[in-house]
């Protein structure tokens, strides 16, 4: 379902993976609740399970700049071939 | 609630809304392109959108006023539960990713207004093309009404909003002028009006966030303080559940429905019809993409704005109506004027969001009620002209909505809307990548969807209401709670994808699917796919 990534590659080049990783990553890390549901350690006085969460708005950010930067790369490279 | 009328930051908030107002007007002027009576410029504002507008304008799309009064009264009354709105926006970053520029891409090539459009042309089926549109306008109608609960909980506690006394037409009189005035603007500029409003809404924003979560944590002792002070009040008993009233972290019994809402929920979010419509408004592909990396910063403003309902605790701040729980928190935090700061931002806030789904439910009714079914000769101009006054009306229904029926009717609406329009998402997004779905398979999908969603919805008791008390509820075969929208989605799934087995096997008509695959992937400027206007923003196309 959401596991998809534009890759339907003519060819699966490490790049591509890693950019199904990259989208893949956030999926894997909010989804499961049980590994961040706890108080403690807490940052400046807000429990774990906030901080927590608002880190992974800036990771998941990272990894969707990430990406789009594999992405766009990809696409020069192959300009002229039909893909997205 | 302080009784009288808070002058100065009524002063305040009346300054910053005659601000916009004439901004809205002057957007008519705003970039403006010959061919002005096709729906393309009134309702996509020429499809012109860099990456910083697109930006404004998807904030302002998806961080409604309902959002920032919602999100921490969630939390105000019960806790982590109504954090799941940080996962939630962290998860639809990567899947708008994934096909929204497959979407721009056909769209543009084939001048596709809505996502209706996309599913008539891709399965040549106008039922299939008719339940998107019916979706799309039920549930945007009341996610606009709540815009309006919005602007009602700012009212109140500067304190024109009246109370339960006054005479209704004086106690709404402040909410009809507010929204007579973001109609008219609507109706002269379009799409261009809310695009120029966002600036001026997300500086408030932003501003009001930046400084609630320095100044009020100092004023409030810290977040240690805090924390403390809201775990205590989470652990009292409920005298109507018998239960805690919340919890600092979701208990094992709670994690379930906190994923599948977070997943559900993202999911569905990009099947509005106004997010569409804000999407399709961008110049290139690339701008999505791009918007992907930088749109997330709304959604640390959203976590942040979710502590706040930790702050109204602390700060001792008791409403019967959690709706009032933040406003009221500004109002005894900060002083007169900056509260009326933080009250513009907020209705503003409303006004940006209403604006554009009422138009995204108009193009809906023009492009695939009237055209395909009522006046299918129907011209640009005339499509225009039938879609700005549908926008009109549909403003009036939402208002006449809150006006007349029970607030707890519109969030009962909004809660069935988001699980309704969860059920289009096989065909957009399942033809976005694939033809492989019959399309009277999905039809029955999303029928099964629709109704399992609606009866099980109507089934959930809360402690204050027999039907629509939640959006969870059991997941039949797992045994867990879960989101609803969710389980009736992987029902929908598993209908289309066994009737689509058996109707190819029975060589049912197809229908004609008009895309060719290399429109999935067309950019600006390839033959075929004009750019009506010179870039004109920030940032040229990138990746070419």
């Amino acid at each position: 379902m959401s596991e998809d990534t534009d890759a339907k590659p003519p060819a699966v080049t490490p790049a591509r993976v890693v950019i199904a990783l990259c989208l893949v990553a956030p999926f894997v890390a909010m989804l499961w609740v049980s590994s961040y549901a706890k108080v403690e350690p807490t940052f400046i006085g807000i429990p774990f399970f906030y901080w927590y969460q608002m880190l992974w708005v800036l990771v998941s950010t990272a990894l969707t700049m990430v990406a789009y930067k594999l992405w766009q790369r990809d696409q020069r490279a192959r300009k002229g071939g039909a893909s997205a | 609630m302080k009784d009288g009328v808070n002058g100065v930051a009524l002063a305040v908030f009346i300054f910053f809304f005659v601000a916009v107002t004439v901004i809205g007007f002057m957007a008519a002027r705003w970039r403006k392109a010959e061919n002005e009576a096709s729906l393309d410029e009134w309702g996509l504002g020429g499809r012109s959108f860099g990456t910083w507008v697109t930006w404004f304008l998807l904030g302002g799309d998806l961080y409604t006023a309902y959002t920032f009064v919602a999100v921490p009264a969630a939390i105000y009354a019960a806790g982590a539960a109504g954090f799941f709105a940080v996962p939630y926006t962290i998860l639809v970053y990567p899947l708008i990713f994934t096909f929204l520029p497959r979407l721009w891409s056909v769209s543009h090539k084939h001048g596709y207004v809505t996502t209706s459009d996309f599913v008539r042309g891709r399965f040549g089926s106008k039922g299939l093309s008719l339940a998107v549109a019916l979706t799309g306008i039920l549930a945007t109608m009341p996610y606009i009404a709540l815009q309006l609960v919005g602007i009602q909980a700012v009212l109140d506690v500067m304190g024109v909003g009246g109370g339960e006394t006054t005479h209704w037409f004086v106690k709404d009189l402040p909410l009809l002028i507010a929204f007579a005035v973001l109609a008219a603007y609507t109706y002269s500029s379009g799409l261009r009006a809310p695009a120029l409003i966002a600036f001026v809404k997300d500086g408030l924003i932003y501003l009001v966030i930046a400084v609630a979560i320095i100044y009020i944590p100092i004023k409030l002792g810290g977040f240690d303080d805090i924390f403390a002070k809201a775990g205590e009040a989470f652990s009292q008993t409920n005298e109507a559940t018998g239960k805690p009233r919340g919890a600092l972290v979701p208990g094992e019994m709670g994690q379930w429905g906190y994923a599948t809402l977070a997943l559900g929920s993202a999911l569905a979010l990009f099947m509005y019809p106004h997010s569409i419509t804000a999407t399709l408004s961008s110049r290139s592909r690339e701008v999505i993409r791009r918007n992907t990396t930088i749109l997330p910063l709304y959604s640390l403003m959203l976590g942040l704005l979710a502590l706040l309902g930790f702050m109204a605790i602390a700060a001792g701040i008791k409403v019967d109506n959690g709706q009032l729980a933040i406003p009221q928190l500004f109002e005894n935090m900060f002083p007169d004027w900056f509260a009326g700061v933080a009250f513009a931002a907020i209705g503003i806030g409303a006004l940006v969001p209403a604006a554009i789904m009422s138009i995204a439910a108009a193009n809906l009714f023009t492009r695939n009620i009237y055209k395909d079914f009522l006046k299918p000769d129907a011209t640009p101009a005339q499509e225009t002209k039938v879609s700005k006054l549908v926008s009109l009306l549909v403003k009036v229904g939402a208002l006449a909505f809150v006006l007349t029926m029970d607030k707890t009717v519109a969030i009962n609406f909004q809660l069935l809307g988001g699980i309704w329009i969860l059920q289009t998402m096989p065909a957009l997004v399942g033809g976005l990548f694939t033809r492989w779905f019959h399309r009277w398979a999905l039809i029955a999908g999303w029928a099964v969807g629709m109704v399992y969603g609606t009866v099980a919805a109507y089934g959930v008791a809360s402690p204050t209401q027999k039907h629509f008390g939640g959006s969870s509820k059991e997941i039949p075969g797992i045994g867990e709670i879960g989101y609803i929208g969710l389980t009736a989605f992987v029902l929908n799934v598993v209908v289309v994808v066994v009737l689509t087995f058996v109707l190819n096997a029975v060589k049912a008509p197809a229908g004609v699917d008009e895309t060719s695959p290399s429109d999935y992937t067309a950019d600006a400027g390839d033959p075929g796919v004009t750019v009506e206007l010179p870039p004109a923003t920030a940032g040229a196309p990138g990746g070419h």
